[in-house]
């Protein structure tokens, strides 16, 4: 702590200029928030380690993750050249988690990203508009909220066939309606407030008034409740390939790992459990992270 | 100056700024099985009054009475259920007449609430341009203008113009509301209780601003506060509502001077006096004011009034010319079946 210097303003001389504090903004003052905060800063840090890992994972020199061999099957953890074991077609473990999480990631991500899109802009519109175009969007939505998700996306996924696609196609289904009603009723909240009323009384265009005065306050905690779905997409996504509704073997996927090393529980419980820590992981690091996120952008500016 | 921010005089000097007929705004209450309306909320029931220009019109009455819904169909936040609007000579929303953009360009408010009034995400100057570039002014332009504009409220532009509204007082965000409020130079500025929340000392230093700015830019103000002194101060002409409707308007010297309305009397006596030797007695007004949504029949301020009769009941006073000033009650017109009329 430096001492603070006890004549700032010496008689005769000139006063001391730009005392005051550079004014701070929103997102500055949300970072700096965040930065103190360890748990989410950790989580962050194992969230990029996973992608970059998992985007990079054709350039790490790993081992083929689809390599198979009938000889070393079911190796366990720490065997030598094999960090974490052989899966029950002797394929490297350690490799096929590295990849695998390049589908189970993007099959998180992609539908909540689209999902966001969708339901976003249908909720910012249900709740600036209010009156019957509200009503409508609105009450659409509630069908799809009649369904439970796992049991709405296993549906969907069946109804369409397994694939990849079809997958993303349910997941974003499933998740659009959730954040139409949150982006809604957070527009809902903000269109109340005065400052929305003097924009439309200075006759700008609705769509104007979105942009400037709405977006800037609704987007905050829409994204934080998107990024709490992600864990949720990347389960689902691991169930449905668990399935056989997903990704398709011998493709490397979190979920669809889990379903094919089931038999091997008795054998080598540990290696069985791999896939299911993954996605453990990942999902409650996307958790806290949003759940750091709203506390850093909660606080009334 | 570009000619999309200049207003010009149209109707000439005798023209009033800004005329009201027959307003009127009934809000639904939904209930039932389907949300069908049950009931509706009379806030505003067949109003009708005129701002002359230059003046300032108050607009005094409880809480509840309808004035910031007056406030809001007279800019058209609210769209009324019946009436016109005249201003300075052109219909407004009519096919002859003026656009609601355009009335929006003339007519400005400040609001109550001076945080919530203000996006907390922009910065000062960001709020103050918005409404300019919205009607086409150059950003740049805006952005010098918005300065020009801090100046004028007494706000130095370097060091309040990138500020958020959290770093400013309520004093400072009410100058950027009012600042705001003038930025697309309008005629008429409707001020919904813009200085009710503020300390008394920040009040008087805002009021007299609004003074000065007034003189400066030949403002016309529609004054809406409950602070009866704040209004004797300001206004020229006194509007006193009760329940939706206008009971008694006029100067304001008569109004303060000589109120004929009993309500009007009820409110100026119930002000708190500064002499401890007039203190103010008894209570002069009992109750709760009725509710809207089912007001009393004939005279809505019977139920209240000490001077009720059978006619009260009957038929609802319309408003007299009594000569220095309108009131709406029974007592005054000739032959009314009161027992105190004339």
């Amino acid at each position: 702590m430096a001492i603070q210097s006890p004549s700032l303003e010496i008689a005769g001389a000139a006063p001391v200029r730009a005392l005051t504090p550079a004014s701070r903004g929103y997102w500055q003052s949300v970072r700096r928030r965040l930065g103190r905060d360890p748990v989410t800063l950790i989580c962050t840090a194992v969230l990029l380690l996973i992608v970059a890992s998992a985007l990079a994972a054709p350039w790490l020199g790993l081992a083929d993750p689809y390599k198979t061999s009938m000889i070393r099957r079911l190796y366990p953890l720490g065997s030598p050249s094999f960090l974490l074991g052989t899966d029950e077609l002797g394929r490297d473990m350690f490799s096929r988690l590295i990849y695998g999480g390049r589908l189970s990631l993007f099959m998180g991500v992609t539908p909540v990203a689209c999902a966001l899109l969708i339901g976003g802009t249908l909720g910012i519109t249900a709740g600036f508009s209010g009156g019957w175009v509200n009503m409508m969007i609105m009450r659409i939505m509630d069908v799809f909220y009649a369904f439970p998700s796992v049991l709405l996306a296993i549906s969907l996924s069946g109804a369409m066939g397994a694939g990849a696609e079809n997958t993303l196609i349910a997941l974003t289904l499933v998740f659009i309606p959730p954040i139409c009603r949150v982006s809604e009723s957070v527009t809902t909240q903000v269109r109340g407030f005065d400052f929305v009323d003097a924009a439309r009384a200075s006759g700008a265009s609705a769509l104007t008034i979105v942009r400037v005065h709405v977006l800037g306050n609704v987007l905050g905690p829409i994204l934080v409740y998107a990024t709490s779905l992600i864990s949720v997409a990347i389960i689902l996504a691991a169930g449905l390939s668990f399935l056989g509704l997903g990704v398709k073997p011998p493709e490397p996927e979190w979920g669809l790992m889990l379903n094919t090393l089931r038999q091997a529980i008795y054998v080598n419980p540990v290696l069985a459990a791999l896939p299911g820590v993954m996605i453990f992981i990942t999902s409650i690091c996307f958790n806290l992270m949003s759940d750091g996120l709203r506390a850093a952008m909660d606080v009334k500016a | 100056m570009d000619a999309l921010l200049s207003n010009p005089d149209r109707g000439g000097p005798v023209q009033p700024l800004l005329t009201a007929t027959g307003l009127r705004k009934h809000f639904p209450v939904m209930g039932g099985l389907l949300g069908r309306t049950t009931k509706v909320v009379r806030a505003v029931d067949d109003l009708s009054l005129s701002v002359a220009k230059g003046e300032t019109l108050g607009v005094v009455g409880e809480s509840g009475c309808g004035k910031s819904t007056v406030a809001r169909l007279l800019i058209r936040l609210l769209k009324p259920d019946r009436g016109t609007m005249v201003l300075d000579g052109d219909p407004v929303d009519e096919p002859h007449g003026i656009t609601i953009n355009e009335l929006r360009r003339q007519v400005q408010m400040v609001f109550q609430d001076s945080y919530a009034s203000l996006n907390p995400r922009l910065t000062i100057v960001e709020t103050l341009a918005f409404a300019p570039k919205a009607h086409g002014v150059p950003a740049a332009e805006a952005r010098a203008r918005s300065r020009d504009l801090l100046a004028k409220v007494g706000l130095d532009p370097n060091s309040f113009a990138d500020r958020y509204p959290h770093e400013l007082s309520g004093g400072q965000r009410q100058r950027v509301n009012i600042a705001r409020a003038l930025a697309l130079q309008p005629r008429l500025v409707i001020l919904d209780e813009a200085v009710s929340a503020l300390d008394k000392s920040v009040e008087a230093q805002v009021l007299n601003m609004l003074v000065d700015l007034k003189s400066e830019l030949g403002l016309t103000y529609l004054f809406i506060s409950h602070d009866l002194n704040v209004v004797q101060y300001l206004s020229n002409r006194v509007l006193v509502m009760y329940l939706g409707k206008i009971v008694e308007i006029g100067d304001v010297d008569a109004i303060y001077g000589n109120p004929l309305h009993p309500y009007t009397r009820a409110l100026l006596s119930a002000r708190p006096s500064m002499n401890p030797r007039q203190r103010t007695q008894e209570a002069p007004i009992q109750g709760d004011p009725p509710n809207p949504i089912d007001p009393p029949s004939g005279c809505r301020f019977r139920t209240r009034c000490p001077f009720a009769e059978d006619v009260c009941a009957k038929a609802e006073p319309i408003l007299t010319d009594t000569g220095a000033q309108e009131v709406a009650c029974h007592m005054r017109v000739r032959n009314s079946g009161h027992t105190k009329a004339p």
